[in-house]
């Protein structure tokens, strides 16, 4: 985070210096409002003056939970040509592409043409999107590696967005959000498992999205901390669903990676699933296997914001019953709840387990070498 | 196993009402009449299906019947094999499901003097929660003074899942009642489903809902803790029942750590979250969702770094352990004296 949050600075486990990491969560954002009508034909860009993108949310700009700082982004991170945090390709070079020696980036574009109510219109954006990906971006620079952005409520047109992409070395996931009309195991959603499955690409589900469904099983809540906080619960319940609904079973070589959520929830609910699973596995059949075992062998997770304990190595415990081969590092920049790379690992870890977290295990997984 | 000791305070056992029929004696004329009337059904909640392997264990599942309903069976099964002294009635009876607050209310009203006639009178060792009509906060308040007048109702009784966050400021009436009147208030497993059993929707199955509570549970904390209940109300003790707890450290590291970033949104929360749980928050044992290796349970109760969050409980009927296991391998006497003893009556002012 770029606000300090402890009160003297303490040992960390650095990386040797300008060690190479890949950093698996980046947010490219668009210079100006209208950045992305080159992509959009003339229909769309005059639905989008008159009406809006009309979300599954009340708000015509702007979340319903106001964010802690402009954009939920770093007040240092303003492109000095203008423009909002994390819209410079240039910028983002100076700032932290180069001096944090970023080999790999996965870029992870919000406000697309997700969690919208028009699908048509959800699935032109997203496709804007992914073409605006490789022309501002990853064709501008070989460090970054671009998302395929989904229309993530018709699963039949976001397996062909997919299937258009697949091959394209530009594009090493696809992307969805954890909050959608229906968790993420209901069979709406299984044409995109589908489609990423055959073209060989992990499925990324970021925090975030809106699908009408309160962000608590007890209604909305107050705050934007409670939001944030629950972000967690949310993946926890997509990812519960995922296995649940046998998505993992009829998919097996399907791998997701669980983005900006935390991972310190993982342990507890895969012991849980397991726990029930062994009480009423009658009535998911289809559930052929303990739930951890698919969570150990296709899911993987992004390592910010990394949960913080009072005493740092009990992070270790977690970590290992996780499986350091599982994580992946991320600092979500250009966010204000940024992980700094050389300060998010207490002392102590192996040079193996260093170098599988904070490079190895992206390469392996997105295969880029 | 690790052993149990006798005198312990079961936290979390539940006594079923039969059917609804069986609350008619404590219904007044007007709704009476109201549920032969219009026919009205038993309220079973999807929560815990009567035939559901959760719902009761096999060995506990009597000949015909619900599950708990017979205080000859909760004192075979439960009472006297694990020698407590006290056991905490919770009863999951699905008055909170109904949407009229006016019917709510006097379900309610019936289900607690039930509870009082047909099991505190019949067994001395058993203490009650009090079911409130959440519907109206009005109406709230004066059920737990009307029952708080009985000493052994020891705690207020709320579902996780509800109509709205429980750290709302509008339900503040029924945690001041609580505090004043020594009653702790106890959140169970369980869905008004007035909502959609998760933050992402609904799913298909009996287990996912299960499952789910877990996870209610971490949204309910963070409410409760950001919107100052403790701030307001610092004796007040909240009892987490059925919750899980392994989720708790991670949780608690994650919620920290944005309080810290944003906590310019709720100053007054003035304590850092993990100090307000010690002081504040306790759960019930089971169920412990964990694996059986004794050095993976040590260190998640190291990761608790405190040995008073934790109290007992059986969870009876529901199947949650086997045996006499209720307790997970590898706990040190003196924490499953803590654990079964020291933390329930200091939770629980009422228990003497």
């Amino acid at each position: 985070m770029n606000i300090q949050f402890r009160e003297s600075s303490e040992a960390a486990s650095p990386l040797t210096a300008k060690a190479a990491i890949a950093d698996c969560d980046i947010h490219p954002a668009r210079a100006t409002r209208t950045e992305l009508y080159p992509y959009l034909a003339k229909r769309w860009q005059h639905h989008l003056e008159i009406y809006g993108v009309h979300a599954y949310q009340g708000m015509m700009e702007g979340p319903p939970y106001p964010k802690a700082q402009p954009n939920a982004s770093r007040r240092d991170a303003y492109p000095p040509e203008g423009g909002p945090q994390g819209s410079s390709l240039s910028f983002m070079q100076k700032q932290h592409l180069d001096p944090n020696n970023v080999q790999l980036g996965v870029l992870n574009p919000l406000n697309t043409g997700q969690g919208i109510r028009n699908h048509e219109l959800s699935a032109a954006l997203c496709s804007a999107i992914n073409d605006w990906q490789i022309d501002k971006w990853t064709s501008k620079d070989k460090r970054l590696r671009a998302s395929i952005v989904v229309g993530n409520e018709d699963g039949l047109s976001a397996a062909a967005e997919i299937r258009e992409r697949a091959g394209d070395k530009n594009f090493v996931q696809v992307l969805l959000l954890s909050r959608n009309v229906e968790p993420l195991g209901q069979r709406r959603y299984w044409p995109i498992y589908q489609a990423a499955e055959e073209a060989g690409l992990p499925v990324g589900v970021h925090a975030f999205g809106f699908g009408g469904n309160p962000i608590t099983p007890s209604g909305w809540p107050s705050y934007y901390i409670e939001e944030m906080v629950g972000h967690s619960q949310c993946q926890q319940s997509a990812l519960a669903s995922l296995v649940l609904e046998g998505v993992f079973e009829r998919f097996p070589k399907l791998k997701m990676v669980m983005i900006e959520a935390g991972f310190g929830w993982a342990p507890s609910l895969a012991w849980r699933l397991d726990k029930v699973w062994q009480r009423l596995r009658s009535e998911v059949p289809h559930v052929k296997r303990p739930p951890s075992e698919y969570i150990r062998e296709q899911v993987w997770w992004t390592t910010q914001p990394m949960e913080d304990p009072e005493r740092r190595e009990d992070l270790f415990d977690v970590i290992k019953w996780i499986g350091w081969d599982r994580l992946l590092f991320a600092t979500d920049y250009p966010h204000w709840d940024y992980d700094e790379p050389s300060r998010v690992l207490p002392p102590g870890v192996s040079e193996t387990n260093r170098e599988a977290f904070y490079r190895d295990n992206a390469r392996k997984l997105y295969g880029i070498n | 196993m690790t052993s149990l000791i006798a005198g312990g305070v079961d936290c979390d056992v539940h006594p079923a009402v039969p059917h609804l029929t069986s609350l008619l004696p404590y219904l007044n004329d007007y709704w009476r009449d109201q549920v032969t009337t219009r026919g009205m059904v038993d309220l079973i909640s999807q929560s815990y299906p009567k035939n559901s392997p959760i719902t009761a264990r096999e060995d506990w599942r009597p000949d015909a019947g619900k599950p708990g309903s017979s205080l000859e069976d909760m004192q075979r099964h439960v009472l006297d094999p694990f020698a407590v002294g006290h056991a905490i009635c919770n009863p999951l009876y699905g008055v909170q499901m109904v949407f009229s607050e006016d019917m709510q209310a006097a379900f309610c009203r019936a289900l607690n003097d039930w509870l009082a006639k047909e099991w505190l009178d019949r067994d001395t060792r058993l203490r009650g929660s009090i079911v409130i009509p959440t519907q109206s906060i009005e109406k709230a308040v004066a059920e737990i003074e009307r029952c708080a007048q009985d000493r052994r109702f020891v705690q207020v009784l709320m579902l996780v899942m509800g109509d709205t966050p429980l750290g709302k400021r509008a339900l503040w009436p029924i945690y001041a009642a609580a505090e004043r009147l020594d009653l702790a208030i106890g959140v169970h497993a369980g869905s008004a489903y007035h909502n959609p059993p998760t933050s992402v929707g609904w799913g298909s199955y009996h287990i996912e809902d299960y499952v789910g509570q877990a996870q209610a549970f971490q949204t309910q904390l963070t409410s409760l803790i950001v919107e100052g209940v403790f701030a307001r109300h610092p004796r007040l003790k909240m009892v987490m029942l059925e919750s899980g707890i392994s989720w708790l450290p991670p949780y608690l590291w994650r919620l920290h750590k944005f309080w810290r970033g944003v906590r310019m949104e709720t100053p007054w929360v003035d304590r850092a979250p993990l100090e307000i749980v010690r002081s504040n928050i306790r759960f019930s044992l089971q169920p412990f969702d964990a694996p059986p290796e004794p050095e993976t349970l040590i260190r998640l109760f190291d990761h608790m770094q405190s040995d008073e969050l934790v109290l007992f409980s059986t969870d009876y009927p529901h199947w949650q352990f086997d045996g006499q296991d209720a307790l997970p391998e590898g706990l040190s006497p003196d924490l499953v004296r803590k654990i079964m003893i020291d933390n329930p009556h200091a939770t629980y002012p009422r228990l003497t």
